[in-house]
């Protein structure tokens, strides 16, 4: 991977971070009417899997409200993250869906619903229509841990398995559904284990190393894309927040935060330019005021816009 | 131009539809090698291939999911459920998925699920449901239940032509029927989505009522006719968005109105067609609406408990004497 590549992950992993910060502000404010699910501690794990995606092939990625980053590594704007938070017009979903529930299918990326395991199912009709139509179009669909519980899962990882789709399902091992810890969910260790059930191959990642992370996933793409079919990557990872922006993680061990902390996603990443000699403090300093421009403006932009009339939410249920 | 039965009008319809678009594809349990549990689809793997004609895992929320996502890449899947009754499996595919993609995401889903529904064939509770009202009550979602060969190769197609997912019943009792075979155009042509149909003319009162009740509606009214009641019939053919015009001329044209359907009572298609025509015709009617339906109790197997359970001709005929009197 060259500099520049490596530069650009760095502006995705900022820029996810930042703008979750400013929407935490937000919040706070009383501006964001909705929950907000933050994805602190595990940026890492979206924006490394979506890097490794073709725009190209128009490869498509089916994000949960925690991957922000694969959504902005795919060309989502700030702008329509803020547009949808605060419920403006400007808002790509219309002001029906919330958050980072939002589509466009040029872009790439697939706005997820919030029953669990639902988006592996359409992902892989997604990949499947595509094929069908002579594309060479690889799907990437996320996973939390607890999801992996739900039916839908399970009948989607065999479905992509028999039918032998090009999709990359990445389980984000984070350590907590909402407050339930791993070990009430399973009796296994490693969600990568689950995929063997389906006979297909899953590899085990450091979800905090993005680099790490890319690396795995574009071994996976490049394998969806030759026709060898479904991967299941598991990232290691910890949520560093609660559930959504009112849980305040009464639930985790303090130790267990205090050791992940240590293992920032971006703090590591940032450590390793540096250390690597890819770049000098002045460019990393770079990319970050370009995000802070780039936030404020979109910021400022959408907070000029106006919301909804009641009536509108009338038309559109059907053609 | 040959009579055919209601099951090869859907065959048919199918089988056009897949010559004329090649995005149109089947997926489902047993619909290739097999050619499906009631061979909707027999041929259907040797004429169009593996890529389009899928055999799947038992998996319904996964059969639906990826029609859901097919879809939005611009096919027209058509996904059967084996029985009707499993869809309650791919509840979420359909409610949460497929019937909010437009309204939250603007983007259609030219989607239909199709398959056997309904009693009568002694199936119990696992293969004899109608499940309209499960899904009565989800904006997005489009339903239709044709009773004629006629209306079911024209409505498959405008099914499949539809740019909303649309949910299509095919009561079991009618694939073969006989006593039902029409002649159907071999050129293409669309039934309209939401649209009913008059099945007979009457002055008396009017009886609304879909699917294989048409025909204990016409028994009903043939032998009504003798005492000298003219029943009207309305065939809804679309249950949701159904048609509230044809609904409401015949509240005016009758004024006395009973709502005949198998599927079970409470929360079913006659209550709320009975509220659509309290509000928009209340003064119209001479008498509260009458309905006739199925019990509340799930679908039995042993045949006296399931005649019992499903609307009989006689039980049309007291209601509508009922009515007439009021």
């Amino acid at each position: 991977m060259n500099k520049e590549q490596q530069l650009e992950i760095y502006y995705y992993l900022h820029l996810t971070r930042t703008l979750e910060d400013k929407l935490e502000n937000l919040l706070k404010q009383g501006k964001i009417i909705g929950g907000l699910f933050r994805s602190l501690g595990q940026e890492a794990t979206a924006v490394g899997s979506a890097y490794a995606l073709d725009k190209n092939h128009n490869d498509m990625v089916s994000p949960l409200t925690r991957d922000m980053g694969a959504m902005m590594v795919m060309g989502a704007q700030p702008r329509e993250v803020f547009s949808s938070y605060l419920a403006r017009t400007t808002s790509p979903n219309q002001g029906r869906d919330q958050n980072l529930h939002f589509t466009d299918l040029q872009r790439g990326f697939i706005g997820t619903v919030s029953p669990l395991g639902t988006m592996i199912a359409v992902m892989n009709g997604v990949v499947m229509g595509a094929r069908m139509q002579g594309k060479q179009t690889v799907g990437m669909v996320y996973i939390g841990d607890g999801a992996t519980s739900t039916g839908a899962f399970h009948e989607a990882l065999n479905f992509a398995a028999v039918q032998n789709l090009p999709l990359v399902i990445v389980a984000e091992h984070n350590g907590f559904a909402y407050s339930t810890p791993t070990a009430k969910q399973m009796r296994i260790q490693n969600l990568a284990d689950r995929a063997q059930a389906y006979g297909m191959p899953s590899e085990i990642v450091d979800g905090n190393d993005v680099l790490a992370v890319y690396e795995v996933a574009r071994r996976a793409v490049d394998r969806a894309r030759e026709g060898g079919g479904p991967t299941m990557i598991e990232a290691k990872t910890f949520r560093m927040r609660g559930h959504a922006a009112h849980d305040n993680q009464s639930y985790v061990a303090k130790e267990l935060l205090d050791e992940w902390r240590k293992k920032d996603p971006l703090e590591n990443y940032e450590r390793q330019l540096l250390e690597s000699n890819v770049a000098i403090t002045d460019e990393l300093e770079a990319i970050r005021n370009r995000v802070e421009a780039l936030l404020g403006e979109d910021l400022a932009w959408t907070e000029s816009q106006p919301t909804f009339k009641g009536e509108d939410a009338v038309a559109g249920v059907y053609a | 131009m040959a009579a055919i039965t209601l099951l090869e009008a859907v065959k048919q319809g199918l089988w056009e539809e897949m010559e004329r678009d090649k995005n149109v594809f089947i997926l489902g349990e047993d619909v290739g090698e097999y050619g499906g549990a009631f061979k909707v689809t027999d041929g259907f793997l040797k004429q169009f291939g593996a890529d389009r004609v899928i055999d799947t895992p038992i998996s319904e929320s996964a059969i639906v999911g990826a029609a859901c996502g097919a879809a939005m890449m611009g096919l027209r899947p058509v996904a059967e459920m084996q029985f009707i009754d499993f869809i309650s499996c791919c509840f979420d595919m359909l409610t949460n998925y497929a019937a909010k993609s437009r309204y939250r995401q603007g983007i259609g889903i030219p989607m239909v699920v199709r398959g056997p529904c309904g009693g009568g064939v002694h199936g119990g509770p696992f293969h004899s449901q109608n499940v309209e009202a499960f899904f009565l009550n989800t904006p997005g979602l489009k339903m239709v239940e044709p009773s004629t060969p006629y209306d079911a190769k024209g409505l498959i197609k405008a099914a499949i032509r539809d740019d909303d997912p649309v949910l299509f019943f095919e009561h079991k009792l009618l694939y073969r029927n006989p006593k039902i075979k029409q002649e159907v155009p071999d050129d293409d042509y669309l039934v309209p989505i939401g649209k009913a149909a008059t099945r007979r003319e009457g002055r008396d009162l009017s009886i609304i009522t879909y699917g294989a009740m048409v025909y204990t509606a016409l028994d009903a009214a043939a032998a009504l006719a003798k005492e000298g009641i003219e029943a009207e019939i309305v065939d809804l053919r679309t249950l949701a968005p159904f048609d509230r015009e044809a609904v409401c001329e015949t509240v005016k044209k009758t004024s006395k109105i009973m709502i005949l359907h198998e599927a079970t009572r409470t929360g079913g298609m006659a209550g709320e067609l009975t509220a659509v025509i309290n509000e928009e015709v209340f003064e119209y009617l001479d008498a509260p609406v009458v309905r006739v339906t199925s019990i509340d109790t799930p679908v039995p197997y042993a045949p006296p408990l399931e005649e019992f359970f499903l609307p009989q001709v006689e039980d049309v005929l007291k209601a509508a004497r009922a009515l007439v009197k009021y």
